[in-house]
């Protein structure tokens, strides 16, 4: 190996990072909140970079289906609950978002042709397609059991999980898709060509982590979560919704995930299956950061991303072994280092 | 006798149904029979022992691999030559090799907590995964074929039909040991692992070698079914060992009922039934092929969590006949009780112990003793810091400075099995009980460390007469504290009161010479109380030390022999009860000064 492949496998690996370290911040935010072990966020990855290849093929993303479908189904539960406890205020909202937004982004896709619009407008409809299939989800599969304990919440995320990506195979095939670069440029840095799209990656990575923060920081939903995260019962009785602050990181990690899978479409094929081991990635940074540090959570994923990088280039046929023994000695430490009475699930 | 009819009916049933079943079912039964391997070592290991395992088609893929590589392998390098040849032997080493495998992983993964755990199974049942599929010599991808068939006395299993007999003989097999297991004291030590670890091991439990050893029964288990379906298909590839696999064996568990041995077969048969029907209606259905059923078993995992998170096992029994309950008293010869030590000599001493949680001082310099064959009470308003005290001399919790020193021995900073071994029992304030055991059953823990039979002999139930002894001494401490009435109810089911007192035979069967008593009287009635305070005077005088934590005065004041009264950490007075009771400080804690 000479300067220029590592510097070559580096970039690899950052870039790769980068997505990870988005996809292990939405991990550490989701179980921050709700203690679930969010196992479907690759899922949300593959949506985003198939609806998106779907479009630019002229094809209805089945994603839309499923908006629809579990759009029906929320509001009907949702329906009956307002009903039987006579609370007719919340039916227009709950018609609003599970019926009439999917409605609307149907309408958008049958009527204008997203085949031919710019790529930036492309990205927003499915993101519209795909993000807020994690409320849906929260609302369907984690609210009724939200006050179990966290290996219940862990077996349903598996069983989501599974679902999500039986459901993908049936909407895009098993044939994977790859999506043109946001841009072609490429810029010589001494022995390295760095391309556009790597640029594009860190970029926007960077860019929603500051927003992320910001989010955090500044807006009083982002201090609400964090508030959620620090003590479910206490910000309850600040009047802070559990169920809002749980579909509203949902919403955001399903945000995460689906724009990670439409920054990723065009550097690596995306197969309707390919989310897991992407989003399991970004996980092994987030246990880095014990599910409780952002920065930490981001770092350790970055230094997945060069560890794959490298690995696949001295051991490649062993590249996934290496990954996913790391989090071996990375779990026993995390457990050293955290003492903690076990006691009473 | 309705409940042994039953399972006489489905023995029959099991013993028939290759005779009049077709070809297909047959093939249908065998599989559910290995899956039912499987899932019942996770029944031992999520649903009693609360840990979760995503990876146990990886210890499937072990076992299988194995003997597949042994038995089909041209040249085995000579140390392997051995285990050449024949599946028996491949059997042996993939019990071997599985059993080395998962006490490694147990090791590294079993001290992490909570949800680490099954993120860790997840990792390494991937990495497992994969290797199968990259070595060289395991064929990679398209996998190993040409694996001989097992021959039993001569005869090739070469029939599905005969087959089916190996693999449900090895199912009811591992159902008994299983049974037998859950009930002995290494079993009670591991249903204790849900919810009980502080007083298992307080009691003297080592619950991390518990969770090793169900993690080790779980994997073996898992190995033997990789045996039996590597000859039963004759040929091995990745697929099967995979990580899907290993999600399906979980739900298979937890649909089952992942608390009772019966749930995994239960869980086994709807699963593989339903897989077979979804994979030949759902592409039909859709007009496309692939795995769809998972959509399905996503779905109805989902509801089955939200309905029914106990699974499909205990709906099931609502409808059976009740099963006979033990109700005959255990009789057995008197367990070995350690020597007592004289009246008036020095149990415990704690000295100028000091605990702090951050900037909290929680106990402040305090000393006190207890001598055998005295009450000593240890009093104070809430949040004096009595309970904290009590956890930094049973080890629950350990001081921040000073010494404590029980028998003699200085115990600060050992844990509290450790400190349990040397003969000093407790209850808690907060009762820690097995809920879903009986009376009996939560007594006879305390027992845990007068027993000494292992996992083995008890799986094979040859420990039964130590354990007639320990459940019989369990008895005695149950009539005892005058419990005897509910000795077969659960124990959750009795009243606050009457659990406290559960903890105090509990404790006693733990043939102590020191009992720490943590507000035993809470919510006793006043004839209970009494017959406390008698109980407690009787084991006074047979030269027990007690320590005690009340806050009722007359209990305390008739009872105590000294009293130390506590305040905001600190030691405020000591002495006999009546100069205590006239001491100013001790006035002015309780009813506030005079001016």
């Amino acid at each position: 190996m000479d300067l220029q492949i590592a510097l070559l496998l580096g970039q690899d690996g950052i870039t790769n990072g980068a997505i990870y370290a988005l996809l292990s911040l939405a991990l550490v935010l989701v179980f921050a909140v709700t203690r679930v072990i969010f196992i479907p966020q690759g899922e949300f990855v593959a949506f985003g970079a198939l609806t998106l290849a779907s479009f630019q093929a002229g094809k209805t993303p089945g994603t839309l289906w499923l908006l629809i479908g579990a759009g029906v189904v929320v509001a009907l539960i949702d329906l009956t609950l307002a009903v039987r406890a006579g609370t007719a205020r919340k039916i227009p909202r709950i018609i609003g978002w599970n019926l009439l937004y999917p409605a609307a982004a149907a309408a958008a896709v049958f009527l204008l042709k997203p085949n031919e619009f710019p790529l930036l407008l492309q990205i927003v409809l499915a993101l519209a397609l795909v993000v807020p299939l994690g409320p849906m989800i929260y609302r369907l599969a984690f609210q009724p059991v939200a006050e179990a304990s966290v290996l219940v919440l862990l077996i349903v995320s598996v069983a989501v999980h599974l679902a999500l990506v039986g459901l993908g195979l049936l909407f895009f095939g098993a044939e994977g898709s790859r999506t043109p670069a946001f841009s072609e440029a490429s810029f010589d840095l001494g022995q390295v060509r760095v391309t556009g799209q790597t640029l594009w990656v860190m970029g926007a990575s960077l860019l929603l982590i500051v927003v992320l923060a910001l989010f955090f920081e500044r807006t009083i939903y982002g201090k609400a979560l964090r508030a959620t995260a620090m003590n479910r019962t206490g910000a309850r009785l600040m009047g802070i919704s559990t169920v809002m602050a749980g579909k509203l990181s949902f919403l955001l990690a399903a945000l995460i995930g689906a724009f990670s899978g439409i920054l990723i479409a065009p550097i690596t094929t995306v197969y309707y299956d390919t989310g897991f081991l992407i989003g399991l990635k970004g996980f092994v940074g987030a246990i880095v950061g014990g599910l409780a540090s952002y920065p930490i959570a981001a770092a350790g994923a970055v230094l997945v991303g060069v560890l794959e990088a490298f690995s696949s280039f001295w051991a490649s046929a062993f590249k996934e072994v290496i990954v996913f023994t790391l989090i071996i000695p990375v779990l026993v430490w995390r457990s050293l280092t955290t003492r903690h009475v076990e006691e009473d699930e | 006798m309705a409940a042994r009819l039953l399972f006489g009916g489905f023995l029959c049933l099991v013993l028939l149904a290759p005779q009049v079943a077709s070809e297909f079912h047959v093939t249908l039964l065998n599989y559910i029979g290995l899956y039912a391997i499987v899932a019942l070592g996770l029944v031992l290991l999520t649903g009693v022992g609360g840990l979760t395992s995503f990876g146990q088609a990886a210890f499937v893929g072990l076992g299988a691999y194995t003997t597949a590589y042994l038995s089909t392998a041209e040249n085995l390098p000579p140390w392997l030559a051995i285990f050449g040849g024949s599946p028996w032997m491949g059997l042996l080493a993939g019990l071997l090799l599985t059993a080395a495998v998962a006490f490694v992983l147990g090791l590294l993964t079993l001290r992490l907590s909570g949800h680490y755990l099954p993120l860790g199974t997840i990792a390494w049942g991937i990495s497992l995964y994969f290797l199968f599929g990259n070595l060289e010599f395991l064929g990679g991808h398209t996998g190993m074929s040409g694996i001989p068939a097992l021959s039993l006395f001569g005869v090739e299993l070469r029939d599905g039909r005969i087959y089916y007999y190996a693999i449900w003989a090895v199912l009811l097999g591992a159902v008994w040991l299983t049974r037998n297991l859950l009930d002995s004291r290494e079993g009670r030590a591991i249903r204790a692992l849900k919810g009980g670890v502080v007083m298992a091991e307080a009691m003297g439990v080592d619950t991390a070698r518990s969770k090793v050893v169900i993690f080790l029964v779980a994997a073996l288990f898992a190995s033997i079914s990789g045996w039996l379906y590597a000859h039963l298909q004759r040929f091995v590839n990745p697929t099967p060992f995979g990580l899907a696999i290993g999600i399906e064996y979980l739900f298979m568990a937890v649909v089952g009922g992942a608390a009772h041995v019966w749930g995994a077969l239960i869980g086994a048969g709807l699963i593989t039934i339903l897989k077979q029907w979804l994979q030949d209606w759902l592409p039909k259905l859709l007009g496309a092929s692939g795995n769809f059923e998972v959509i399905f078993f996503g779905v109805m995992m989902i509801f089955v969590l939200q309905r029914a998170r106990d699974g499909l096992w205990p709906i099931l029994t609502r409808l059976m006949p009740a099963p006979r309950t033990q109700r005959a008293v255990p009789q057995g010869a008197a367990l070995p009780k350690k020597a007592v030590p004289p009246a008036g000599q020095v149990l415990l001493e704690a000295k100028n112990v000091v605990k702090r949680f951050g900037g909290l001082v929680a106990n402040n310099n305090m000393n006190l003793t207890v001598k055998a064959g005295e009450v000593m009470a240890l009093i104070g308003p809430n949040g004096a810091g009595k309970s904290t005290m009590f956890n930094c001399i049973s080890g629950v919790d350990s001081a921040t400075e000073g010494e404590v020193l029980f028998c003699g021995q200085a115990v600060t900073g050992l844990n509290s099995r450790q400190i349990a071994r040397l003969g000093m029992s407790r209850t808690f304030q907060h009762v820690r009980l097995l809920p879903t055991m009986t009376v009996l059953e939560n007594v006879a823990i305390g027992g845990h460390l007068r027993g000494s039979k292992g996992v083995l002999p008890a799986m094979l139930h040859l420990e039964r007469a130590e354990e007639l002894r320990l459940l019989a001494e369990a008895a005695r401490q149950v009539e005892r504290v005058g419990l005897k009435d509910s000795m077969f109810e659960l124990a959750g089911s009795l009243a606050l009161g009457q659990q406290r007192t559960l903890e105090i035979a509990r404790a006693l069967c733990a043939d102590p010479c020191l009992l720490l008593l943590d507000e035993p009287a809470a919510g006793l009635r006043y004839m209970e109380k009494q017959a406390l305070a008698d109980l407690l005077r009787k084991l006074r005088g047979e030269g027990m030390g007690i320590l005690l934590v009340e806050h009722d005065m007359d209990f305390v004041m008739g009872l105590a022999d000294r009293v130390v009264v506590m305040e905001f950490g600190e030691k405020i007075a000591e002495g006999l009860p009546d100069q205590v009771q006239r001491d100013p400080a001790v006035l002015e804690a309780y009813l506030g000064g005079v001016d």
